[in-house]
């Protein structure tokens, strides 16, 4: 199959890659940041956004503006691109296509549950799950009292059923509960995920299985760092990390015994990719190890383009836009808060 | 109004003109020039964003007024309202006026909307209920009726034998102690019925199987009250024992969106409650009805005015945004706009300028100069509505260098006789002609609705069709096709039968009896053994002529332009070389073809030209068509080889000696005074640009003179396809006659001719007038843009857009 993509490619994905390299070309430019970190209201950012792919989608939008419009309405374009796509997919595209939204799924089961721990309104959490993670019963989600009762009601429907299998416990739920849920969740859709992208071959295992390595080396990261101080046991965090990535199995055994973060620092800088973001901190700093991260992932997610005849553009893509999406919403927080010193904080350059 | 005599050859001159407008005559400056249309603004702000510009508040006023205009439109189109066109009074409102105005009838519109929704929500809420009444109600009557039945066998068993069918606990089971009974709760509702089976699966395993649910569907679809869509719906009973039970049933009742509805059990409070529902719902029915007349009132009275608050929001938007172009000066006190206009209009907007200033009532007028400037205009042609598609034509290719010669003008003719010549077929020509009259004849009234997308295309192109049409009228007269039946209509034909019997006709041929047929192809040639032979030779030879001459036009206008720009290199090293080499080559060839038509001589053409290069020394025999052949061949053949290096060489070494001299001239130069050096700054900085590469510009004339001599090859050759297409048109006619029409038509049998008259339509439009039209028309237009223009069009120039009002309402969709 390797190297043949060209021939038979265009067949059936070739609309498709088309459409989502026109979309890539609609992502907001550096120029159009330096734009948006120089406006004064909420209005002015409205403004500027007409002027690009946001626009249609904002122009009906009475003045005062909030935060969440604007993000809901940006999330509001991304879906209906994804629905789009997705509608015009064909096997194995859409399964693909699929998969991108797992993660958004996951995230969605740990927010209602989270929410209903707390006594949350439900409508209100419905409100704030992403929209590419829905599903028929998510609502149904308030009703389930514990793991099993949580599997056995609502998720055995989803395509989140088979991640399961390993979390499946009686305990009742609570944060810590939750949080290793995700955890374990996660850890098996990025398994599956990977299998999924090895078994389609050709250029798109090939990207595909880089942009999922860094994913989960950067969960085992985040999960490591997260973790410390806290009582879970070595050998829990370790069940914890994808089986795949750069640091598997060696740096997960070195991971799993860190007690702050100049150690995993220092089994970090072992790995030369891995090298440059560690460089850039200060030593026991944390706090902007998430913003290299993601600067780490858009220059990779970026590289996904360079090569034709995958599905990994599809996958960029929409981490791309989550990406812009998310400087939009700092952006837009930042302004309306009068914090615009900050505002170069946390905004990741894209082009 | 005086228009310059070259109008369409030369683009209007055009001159870059600095406006100077007070600050307080400003807004009314830019509106008045904005009905004129005559004048393009620069942006002299570009690298401030939107935001930061100086009628930005303005323009988000007006985003936000063009936001309620929608809400209100959208609000007018749901309630069935299209705005009138017809704007009944013109009262002039201002901006601020219909900013108020918006506003409150927005505020207005939500307002009624928000208790019409209120209203309908509690009314479709009842409807619900009503229905849950009815439909629980009619299942509790039943599974009652048929308990009691069942307590009526129990019974009747009792009283006499016990059978053997009967359950020997159910003696035991009936007679429970009552207060042992497990008291079973029961929730009643509607659910989506799309959603009633996830529904059902998800209480069965929430409650691991512990209740019992009964579901009826609705006939027709509900509103929901919640989102008001209209959604098929089920009535479900749920039976269900316990505390926990209750809750669980709730909170997935809550997920699903089912609404619940309170019931008894009890007949009477039933009939009771649903004689207290219809109540209500058609107290409630008259409410919302005259919710909706005053609604419908206001949204009426909206529509009339609505498209004339939306032209002015357009109009002011625009304004502001043309505002935001302009650049203060220093006083702060006047803005300052740049932008081109034609120098014809000059007075016109001037005009304009001082009638704005005198109705702002303004002291100081506005000052209108002309600046100098290195910048190429844009291009402007003023068209017609005939013209301005043949324009299209052109400006498809390239928009013409400012001033350049418009092959756009040639087009008119060429283009249409060039396309007849493929198509020639006045039967053909007649439909076309027919069916593009029906569009130039209903042009008003089409003008204003909206087409089609191929419809719109064969619309805006009416007139180019028109003209195509009656060219093949001609060319079809002389081919002497109509259909492919041949005519007699200018006269007998010149040849006849031997005898009367015509029985050698075919072998030896006819004999001329009279003088040759006045006009076009004698009808004779039709169906004889030699009229491809005779009507390719012709048409063939006929192609090159029309090639040879057009390239030719090409190459004389590529002079004109090399005149009127003053350029005298292109005209001695470009012009000269290359009408020579393509005349010494193919315009002898040219020649030729005129002579042997003329003399009726036997001479072998192809021979001559190729002979002409492998040994033009040989001598040409019976190919001889005239005295002193050879010399002159060999004259002309000379010519050809010197025209190749003359256009190659000196052009480059003349560019590089002028630049030269032009830099000696820079390096040493007398001081200027402090004024004057700043000029020659700009002056120089406009000159540091064009830096010159020789070896640059050395490959650049080495491809264009590669390009031309192989050109004048293939470019002739190219124009064969006016044979090509031309013969293929008239034998697929031919087809469809002779083996369709003719066919059926041997047959003797009404309904085979009727079929064959179909099948022969069918194939007459859509081969022949649909796809032979579009096969021809992208021929004529290769040729054009290709064989034609590349000898002299440059068309790099770009369009002229003048801020207009008018061109306003037409980007409306």
């Amino acid at each position: 199959m390797y190297g043949f993509e060209a021939l038979t490619f265009n067949i059936h994905s070739g609309y498709l890659e088309a459409i989502v390299r026109g979309h890539r070309s609609g992502l907001l430019t550096a120029a159009d940041y330096n734009n948006l970190c120089q406006c004064e209201t909420l209005d002015d950012i409205k403004m500027h956004l007409s002027a690009t792919e946001y626009g249609p989608y904002l122009q009906n939008e009475p003045s005062p503006l909030h935060t969440t419009t604007i993000v809901e309405k940006c999330t509001l374009k991304l879906v209906d691109e994804y629905k789009h796509m997705l509608s015009q997919a064909t096997e194995p595209l859409s399964t693909f296509l699929q998969y991108i939204t797992y993660g958004h799924m996951i995230d969605n089961v740990v927010l209602i549950v989270t929410g209903t721990l707390h006594e949350r309104d439900v409508h209100e959490l419905l409100e704030k799950c992403h929209p590419l993670g829905m599903f028929d019963s998510i609502a149904t989600l308030a009703v389930a009292q514990n793991m099993r009762e949580l599997y056995r009601l609502v998720l055995v429907d989803t395509p989140l059923a088979p991640y399961f299998s390993e979390c499946i416990t009686s305990e009742d739920l609570d944060d810590m509960n939750i949080e290793i849920m995700r955890n374990t969740l996660y850890k098996a859709y990025l398994e599956d995920f990977y299998d999924f992208c090895q078994k389609l071959g050709g250029a798109t295992a090939e990207i595909m299985s880089d942009l999922l390595a860094f994913e989960a080396d950067r969960r085992a990261v985040n999960i490591t760092i997260n973790s410390i101080g806290t009582e879970l046991t070595r050998d829990d965090r370790r069940k914890l990390y994808s089986n795949f990535g750069l640091l598997y199995p060696y740096g997960h055994e070195e991971l799993a015994v860190c007690e702050d973060i100049d150690q995993v620092r220092g089994v970090m800088e072992k790995y030369p990719p891995y090298q440059t973001i560690f460089a850039k901190l200060s030593y026991g700093e944390s706090q902007m190890l998430d913003k290299a991260f993601y600067e780490e992932e858009v220059k990779r997610l970026c590289l996904a383009f360079e090569q034709q005849f995958h599905y990994g553009v599809f996958f960029a893509y929409m981490r791309l836009r989550e990406q812009e999406i998310r400087n939009l919403m700092w952006v837009s927080e930042c302004v309306a808060q009068n914090q615009k010193s900050r505002v170069h904080d946390s905004v990741v350059f894209i082009f | 109004m005086s228009s310059p005599t070259m109008d369409l050859l030369r683009s209007e001159p055009m001159q870059l003109a600095q406006l100077i407008i007070p600050m307080e005559s400003a807004h009314r400056t830019i509106s008045y020039l904005g009905d004129l249309g005559l004048f393009q603004f620069k942006d002299l702000n570009t690298e401030k964003s939107p935001f930061q510009r100086t009628y930005a508040a303005q323009i988000k006023r007006c985003g936000e007024m063009a936001r309620k205009l929608r809400f209100l439109k959208d609000q007018m189109t749901k309630a069935g309202f299209s705005p009138s066109s017809r704007c009944s009074f013109d009262t002039r409102v201002t901006l601020d006026e219909l900013e108020v105005k918006l506003g409150e009838l927005e505020e207005e519109l939500i307002e009624v909307n928000a208790n019409s929704d209120k209203l309908q929500r509690s009314h479709n809420e009842l409807l619900e209920y009503k229905l849950v009444l009815q439909k629980a109600g009619e299942f509790f009557h039943s599974a009652q009726s048929i308990a009691a039945a069942q307590n009526h066998e129990f019974e009747a068993n009792v009283m006499g034998e016990v059978s053997i069918d009967s359950p020997l606990l159910l003696e035991q089971e009936m007679s429970v102690d009552p207060s042992k009974q497990v008291k079973l709760g029961f929730v009643s509702g509607l659910v989506a019925r799309e959603k009633s089976m996830a529904f059902e699966r998800i209480l069965f395993r929430a409650t691991r199987g512990n209740v019992f649910l009964k579901q009826v569907a609705v006939e027709d679809p509900v509103i929901d009250p919640l989102s008001g869509d209209k959604i098929e719906k089920n009535v479900f009973v749920i039976f269900y024992s316990g505390e926990r039970a209750r809750m669980k049933v709730t909170k997935i009742c809550d997920a699903f969106g089912a609404n619940r509805y309170p019931f008894t059990d009890d007949i009477a409070k039933q009939y009771q409650t649903i004689s207290e529902v219809s109540g209500k719902l058609s107290e409630l029915k008259t409410t919302i009805d005259v919710g909706q007349l005053q609604r419908s009132n206001l949204l009426r009275t909206i529509s009339f005015e609505f498209e004339q608050w939306n032209l002015l929001v357009k109009k002011e938007k625009s304004i502001y945004h043309i505002l935001n172009m302009l650049s203060f000066d220093v006083t702060k006190k006047c803005l300052v706009g740049e932008g081109w206009c034609p120098i014809s209009a000059t007075d016109q907007i001037k005009n304009t300028l001082q009638q704005a200033s005198l109705d702002s009532n303004s002291l100081v007028g506005a000052i209108f100069q002309v600046l100098q400037t290195e910048e190429s205009p844009p291009t402007h042609f003023r068209t017609n509505k005939f013209t301005s598609a043949f324009q299209e034509i052109v400006d498809a290719y390239g928009v013409a260098k400012y001033q350049e010669a418009n092959p756009g003008v040639f087009t008119i003719v060429t283009f249409p006789f060039l396309f007849a010549v493929m198509f020639g077929d006045w039967g053909h020509g007649l439909c076309l002609f027919l069916a593009t009259l029906y569009f130039i004849l209903r042009e008003k009234k089409l003008s204003h609705q909206k087409l089609g997308d191929i419809m719109e295309m064969a619309f805006g192109g009416r007139y180019v069709i028109m003209m195509m049409a009656l060219f093949s009228i001609y060319t079809g007269l002389i081919y002497n096709e109509f259909f492919s039946v041949p005519f007699e209509l200018f006269g007998r034909s010149a040849y006849d039968c031997r005898d009367s019997s015509c029985r050698d006709a075919s072998t030896v041929g006819l004999i001329k009896v009279r003088g040759t047929y006045p006009f076009g192809v004698d009808p004779k040639w039709h169906g004889t053994r030699s009229e491809l032979p005779f009507l390719n030779s012709l048409k063939m030879k006929m192609s090159i002529l029309l090639g040879i001459a057009q390239m030719n036009l090409g190459i004389v206008l590529s002079y004109f332009n090399a005149k009127f720009f003053g350029n005298d290199i292109n005209i001695w090293y470009q012009f000269v070389p290359q009408i020579i080499f393509l005349n010494s080559l193919f315009g002898y060839l040219s020649l030729l073809i005129i002579v042997k038509w003329c003399s009726g001589s036997q001479a072998d053409l192809y021979h001559v030209m190729i002979y002409m290069f492998l040994s033009p020394t040989a001598d040409l025999g019976d190919n001889q068509l005239f005295f002193g052949q050879k010399y002159l061949q060999i004259l002309l053949l000379l010519f050809a080889l010197v025209a190749v290096p003359w256009m190659l060489f000196p052009k480059p070494l003349l560019l590089k000696k002028q630049h030269q001299e032009r830099h000696r001239g820079q390096a040493y130069r007398p001081l200027y005074s402090t004024e004057d050096s700043f000029e020659l700054e700009i002056q120089s900085d406009l000159h540091g640009h064009e830096e010159f590469e020789f070896s640059e510009v050395f490959v650049h004339q080495f491809i264009h003179t590669i390009e031309f001599v192989l050109g004048a090859v293939s470019n002739t050759a190219s124009y064969l396809r006016l044979w090509a297409l031309s013969l293929a048109h008239s034998e697929l006619s031919s087809v469809f006659y002779d083996k369709v029409l003719l066919l059926a038509w041997g047959f003797n049998n009404v309904i085979i001719l009727i079929i064959g008259i179909i099948v022969f339509i069918c194939a007459t439009v859509g081969v022949l007038l649909l796809m032979e039209t579009l096969s021809a028309f992208l021929h004529a237009l290769r040729l054009h843009w290709v064989e034609f223009q590349s000898k002299f069009y440059e068309g790099d120039g770009y369009k002229f857009y003048p801020f207009s009002f008018a061109s306003l309402s037409e980007d409306e969709e």
